[in-house]
């Protein structure tokens, strides 16, 4: 058996394809194939109406002729049952609307999993179309005592068959040549008819004995692993301390990354504003684009950070096992374990979060997690819980020197958030997001190393996708902020804060904020702070005409002036529930493929934060006057 | 939370009749029989191997017996007890081949 032979029945020879569909189950190693094919050259964007993502990426043929890859779902089956499914079959038989139907198919296999993924090849071929068939995972079919006689394969399916490695990039060859010696439609070979996908699985294992395949072991260490990995007590506690890991690593590390960042992108915005002559231009360019540009650039180290980590558990095959351990719990809240990483770095952040939930296949808890990902304590809550709660809140001691009253007050707007996303979970999956039909079946790959190129190239895929796609509309919303605090001009210069748009909208809002506590200046802090929560301490600032960095003692003080503590309690319930962050909603319509689900989302949650806060208004003002 | 533990040890149910396979104890491997589960889920297990006739072993369970995870046909998969009973198994006395 050679390694690098393409197995061809009748070659021949003509011009190259134009288009053609990659194709092939979950844990095929499609992507990477992918990846190492296109070298990333490749564009991301979602199919018409749905929410499934697609990669068209672009590869030289033999001839030097440059063809079209569409990376397609990855699917068990042809049957459009799901709408990865759908979406498969609709390119491939050339009705999705916008994408030109395929010339010619490749489809991607693991050799070491020949006869379940075979169903995939018979009904691909049944198309019609010309197919090529990658036996993926060549190393591993071969380091654990795998074999099988592609020559044979080829003959049984009418196709060229080859064995590839796509992470050696052994027998890739074997693609070149398939896309510029192949004729536009060959004779397809007729496959036996099998109607049920018994019949199919039958007409596999005959196939994959006729080519003498032989299934490799099981790897030892993945099942030395498992015995540790899912064991009843160290299971638990190694998956804690990941989870702690996972956590300590975007809390710990990616915030002060985030922080170095935003203050260079300061420094620089403030170098650039000296070298332009003061007014608008310099205001626009430097307050609206540049300031506009950072809100976006700040979030990448946190987000490529926390792809590095989901990256490494994915590839290695650990974050299948954690959904096992996980799903017991999550599924007391009608989610299953696949959410819980999500749900997890929420916690830091709610962008990579949402992006992370990519994760779960099932469309509608992939729904319902990025509905509740937002009411986790972010990060950017911090800085206006620190300052309220220094403010209104005396520190005592409750717990000897362990708790403050300080601290236990953040604590449990931690866990106010923490409970408001189970209940959100519990109301969407009893209600608009049930889903009796998609219950928790799970493969478990073996464990592998993850390769530094496999990730490297998932950090660069979803950094494009977030500063190309949420970018824009980030940028859009803070232009729009920027002219609202610069409009109206008086005498060609921008006004006062008091008299500009965004003090006026706080007016406007100053009767319906009113029933919190909240006057028409903390209105303004509420618009402005859309932008990102933490916004709404520079505007108070400047409000109040003190620099909230050095003068935070003044600025508590004002606010004390201006709050009763009621309404400090209300600010904070407010700040824990409501969705005031631009980046988010950017990335939920993203994520979502439409404004559906964010408008859903900023609603219900503003919902939620206006009669909670008017709750506490009205609780603690009976108590504290 | 995690570390709930529930213990249900289901008596040993006696070979050659048919069983949900929920009732195998971890290690054991069956026969597979029927998949009494709506026809889309079915359709799922049966590509990720879950066809009838193949040998199915229990692999290992989650901390708290749920999900387990089987093998069948050199694929593994997590499901959770609420399939798994509803899926039939047909015992077999000696260890099945090539597990």
């Amino acid at each position: 058996m050679s390694c690098h032979a393409v197995a061809t029945p009748e070659q021949e020879a003509g011009t190259s394809y134009r288009t053609v569909a990659v194709i092939g189950p979950p844990n095929s190693g499609k992507t990477t194939l992918f990846n190492r094919l296109t070298k990333l050259h490749q564009k991301v964007g979602n199919f018409p109406g749905v929410t499934v993502e697609h990669h068209t990426g672009y590869v030289r043929d033999a001839n030097g002729e440059e063809v079209a890859l569409i990376d397609l779902p990855g699917v068990y089956s042809l049957t459009p049952k799901s709408e990865d499914e759908k979406v498969a079959v609709d390119v491939l038989t050339g009705q999705m609307p916008g994408t030109a139907p395929p010339d010619a198919v490749i489809v991607v296999l693991n050799s070491t999993n020949l006869h379940t993924h075979l169903v995939l090849a018979a009904r691909v071929i049944a198309l019609g179309k010309p197919t090529l068939v990658l036996l993926n995972m060549a190393d591993e079919l071969r380091k654990q005592g795998g074999d099988v006689d592609v020559l044979s394969l080829a003959r049984e399916l009418g196709t060229p068959v080859a064995l590839v490695s796509a992470t050696t990039g052994e027998g890739l060859i074997a693609v070149q040549n398939f896309l510029s010696s192949a004729t536009p439609s060959p004779e397809p070979i007729e496959l036996p008819v099998m109607g049920s996908t018994r019949g199919y699985r039958e007409w596999a294992v005959r196939v994959g004995t006729n080519a003498g395949y032989r299934r490799p072991a099981t790897p030892v260490w993945t099942a030395r692993l498992d015995s540790l990995f899912l064991h009843r007590v160290w299971g638990p506690i190694i998956f804690l301390l990941v989870v702690i890991g996972v956590f300590q690593t975007i809390f710990a590390l990616g915030q002060p990354l985030s922080n170095l960042f935003q203050a260079f992108l300061d420094t620089t915005g403030a170098a650039l504003g000296r070298h332009l002559p003061q007014g608008m231009f310099q205001s626009l360019l430097i307050n609206g684009v540049w300031k506009g540009t950072g809100s976006v650039l700040v979030f990448l180290p946190q987000i490529l950070l926390l792809f590095l980590v989901i990256g490494i558990l994915e590839d290695s095959g650990y974050l299948s096992r954690a959904a096992v351990i996980a799903d017991r719990t999550m599924s007391r809240v009608g989610l299953n374990g696949k959410s819980f990483i999500p749900l997890l770095s929420a916690y830091a952040c709610a962008v990579p979060a949402i992006m992370a939930t990519r994760t779960i296949e099932n469309k509608r808890d992939r729904i319902a997690t990025i509905l509740i990902a937002p009411f986790m304590t972010c990060s950017a809550r911090l800085p206006v819980y620190t300052m309220v709660i220094a403010a209104f809140l005396p520190e005592h001691r409750l717990l000897g020197p362990f708790l403050g009253t300080r601290a236990a007050a953040m604590l449990s707007l931690y866990v106010l958030g923490f409970l408001m996303a189970v209940a959100t979970a519990r109301l969407l999956k009893s209600t608009v997001l049930k889903s009796k039909d998609a219950p928790f079946i799970l493969e478990m790959p073996p464990y592998r190393w993850p390769t530094p190129q496999g990730l490297g190239l998932r950090l660069v895929d979803r950094g494009k996708a977030f500063l190309y796609r949420a970018g824009t509309v980030i940028m859009l919303v803070s232009l729009l902020l920027w002219a609202a605090t610069n409009f109206p001009m008086h005498h060609g210069k921008p006004p006062q804060v008091q008299d500009s748009v965004v003090a006026k909208l706080g007016h406007a809002i100053e009767p319906v904020i009113r029933p919190l506590g909240f006057d028409w200046k903390i209105g303004v802090g509420l618009v402005t702070s859309v932008a990102a929560r933490e916004v709404i301490i520079a505007t108070l600032g400047t409000l109040h005409g003190v620099d909230p960095e050095s003068h935070a003692t003044d600025l508590q003080a004002a606010l004390r002036h201006e709050l009763a503590p009621a309404g400090a309690a209300a600010l904070l319930v407010f700040f824990a529930f409501a969705m005031q962050c631009m980046s988010t909603i950017a990335v939920v319509r993203r994520e979502t493929n439409g404004w559906k689900w964010p408008i859903v989302q900023f609603t219900y949650m503003t919902l939620v934060a206006y009669v909670a806060a008017f709750a506490t208004y009205n609780i603690v003002g009976y108590f504290v006057r | 939370m995690i570390f709930n533990f529930r213990f249900r040890r289901r008596t040993q149910p006696a070979s050659g009749r048919a069983n949900a396979l929920a009732d195998l104890q971890v290690g054991e491997s069956a026969v597979l029989g029927d998949l009494k589960l709506a026809p889309a889920i079915a359709e799922h297990l049966m590509n990720l191997g879950f066809v009838p006739g193949l040998v199915v072993k229990v692999l290992r369970s989650g901390p708290g017996g749920d999900p387990r995870v089987y093998r069948v046909d050199g694929t593994e998969v997590a499901i959770r007890r609420d399939l798994s009973q509803n899926i039939d198994v047909e015992l077999i006395g000696a260890p099945a081949f090539g597990d």
